[in-house]
């Protein structure tokens, strides 16, 4: 999987939970997932469970914490998928 | 003086009808919404028949955002959200703002017990130590509020945003309760209505009690039999009801459609005593319940022209029957018009008073009494009480001006409301 690929994943899997006044359009790698794309924190916890099924991977409570940018994410999932 | 409190909207998601249209076809024409249902027969229920709305994924979609539909798994919550909305649309009311609520509407919807499957689902995740696997959404569907607070979100309301939950009573108490909010000024507009979920988690319980049908797995559409001498316990439903409570003068200054006007009614209990128990209802206190219910709405008894009552299909129907006749003081030729709509679509527990409030309101609405399924074979304790021709097995024709209608829950709690032709 190329970086590419993975970014296209996890856009994805981020768009279902924009609010409506955010588009896929917005995101990009420096979004912060509460105070840019406005995403509800709740809904943080699903975007993580969403990341875990489509990489097979899991991750922990340190990671979940240090997950506030879409890079964040990403570099995580780069660091699981080694 | 109290506000005066009319309906100004009407929702239903019922097993025979989504929709007021279909619904009040339904109810007019005798379709009946109880059929075979094949998960129950796996699981060897008894009783393998239920009354469930059907619906399809289009319909769910106009009324959720996809987030929304994400693990939604709350059939009680998919119902209420429908009844809910399509009232509040039926009133022609709108939604809040992005920005500001509407302080002067509020939500009162009531559910016996919520998100049972998705209960089930968390319970199989925490047993296989997968806690962190719940996601966001198992708490907001399986709180009782669940469905107040679905609703309240969808359409911003910003006055009082509650749940009640009194069993079988609770769809007609959340009236009484949204009535008196509004008759006291508190607010303008309450969205009162109340669900009942879906499915063999619900409905288990009922079934061990042996209080359901078992003979008609083959023949469904007879197996709720209110009033009849052959009545061999509910049948098991679900679904939601909803109505728009509004003060007179706001409902006039919009120009709005009035369906009714709710003149009052009366909540209480049996306290488990006498007669009454933990399951049964308390005679005096019935009485009691429909003579307060008279009383408060300003009415005298021989005003009313037509009953609703709870008449489950079981044999406390004749029972039910003489706590009318005797609050009433009225009987034979001369005891008001009664239907039963639990033949049509069983017993829909928590959802049953707000569905059959709305059906009850549509009979002003289409100037007709819904007829009475499966009693052919009247009971004879009934007959003596009340004559046949006030019980009609066909939908008629008929100007209903004061219909009272009263629902009993577990717990020996009673409610009754009293609604009046709207003449302004």
């Amino acid at each position: 999987m190329t970086k590419d690929e993975r970014y296209k994943k996890l856009k994805d899997i981020i768009k279902i939970y924009l609010p409506e006044d955010v588009s896929v359009a917005n995101i990009s790698m420096e979004s912060h997932f509460i105070n840019e794309l406005n995403i509800n924190s709740a809904n943080l916890v699903d975007i993580i469970l969403d990341v875990e099924d489509e990489f097979d991977i899991m991750l922990e409570n340190e990671d979940m914490e240090r997950m506030q940018t879409v890079q964040d994410a990403l570099q995580i999932i780069e660091g699981k998928l080694d | 003086m109290a506000e005066r409190v009319v309906i100004t909207g009407l929702g239903v998601c019922a097993p025979n009808g989504i929709g007021l249209d279909a619904f009040g076809e339904a109810m007019a024409s005798g379709k009946s919404g109880i059929r075979f249902i094949s998960e129950l027969k796996q699981l060897e229920f008894g009783c393998q028949i239920a009354g469930e709305p059907l619906l399809t994924d289009n319909r769910i979609n106009r009324y959720f955002t996809p987030l929304q539909l994400r693990g939604l798994n709350a059939t009680g919550i998919i119902y209420g959200v429908l009844a809910g909305t399509d009232a509040w649309n039926d009133a022609g009311l709108p939604k809040a703002d992005a920005e500001t609520p509407d302080w002067d509407s509020g939500i009162l919807f009531g559910t016996g017990t919520l998100g049972v499957a998705k209960f089930r689902e968390a319970i199989h995740l925490i047993d296989n130590k997968e806690v962190r696997r719940l996601g966001s959404t198992t708490v907001i569907q399986t709180m009782a509020s669940g469905i107040s607070a679905y609703l309240g979100g969808i359409l911003g309301c910003g006055n009082q945003v509650t749940t009640n939950s009194s069993a079988c009573t609770t769809g007609t108490e959340g009236i009484l309760m949204g009535y008196e909010r509004i008759a006291s000024g508190k607010a303008k507009r309450m969205l009162v209505g109340s669900c009942s979920d879906s499915g063999p988690y619900v409905w288990a319980g009922f079934d061990a009690m042996r209080i359901l049908p078992r003979n008609y797995n083959e023949n469904p559409e007879n197996a709720s039999r209110p009033m009849s001498a052959t009545a061999a316990g509910f049948v098991p439903g679900s679904g939601a009801g909803a109505l728009v409570l509004e003060s007179l003068e706001s409902a006039q200054e919009r120009g709005g459609k009035i369906y009714a006007e709710v003149l009052g009614g009366a909540v209480n209990s049996g306290g488990q005593r006498g007669n009454g128990s933990m399951t049964a209802p308390n005679s005096e206190a019935v009485q009691r319940c429909i003579i307060e219910a008279v009383r408060n709405s300003g009415i005298k008894n021989s005003d009313i022209d037509t009953i609703n009552g709870h008449l489950t299909a079981t044999a406390k129907d004749a029972l039910e029957i003489e706590n009318w006749s005797r609050a009433l003081d009225r009987s034979g030729p001369n005891f008001p018009y009664i239907n039963s709509f639990k033949g049509l679509f069983g017993h829909c527990l928590a959802a049953a008073g707000s569905i059959e409030c709305v059906a009850s309101v549509l009979q002003f609405e289409k100037n007709q009494i819904f007829g009475n399924v499966n009693v052919e074979d009247l009971h004879p304790e009934i007959e003596e009480q009340v004559d046949r021709i006030k019980i009609p097995l066909k939908t008629i024709d008929y100007t209903p001006k004061i219909l009272a209608k009263a629902s009993f829950g577990f717990g020996d709690v009673n409610a009754c409301v009293i609604f009046k032709r709207f003449i302004d």
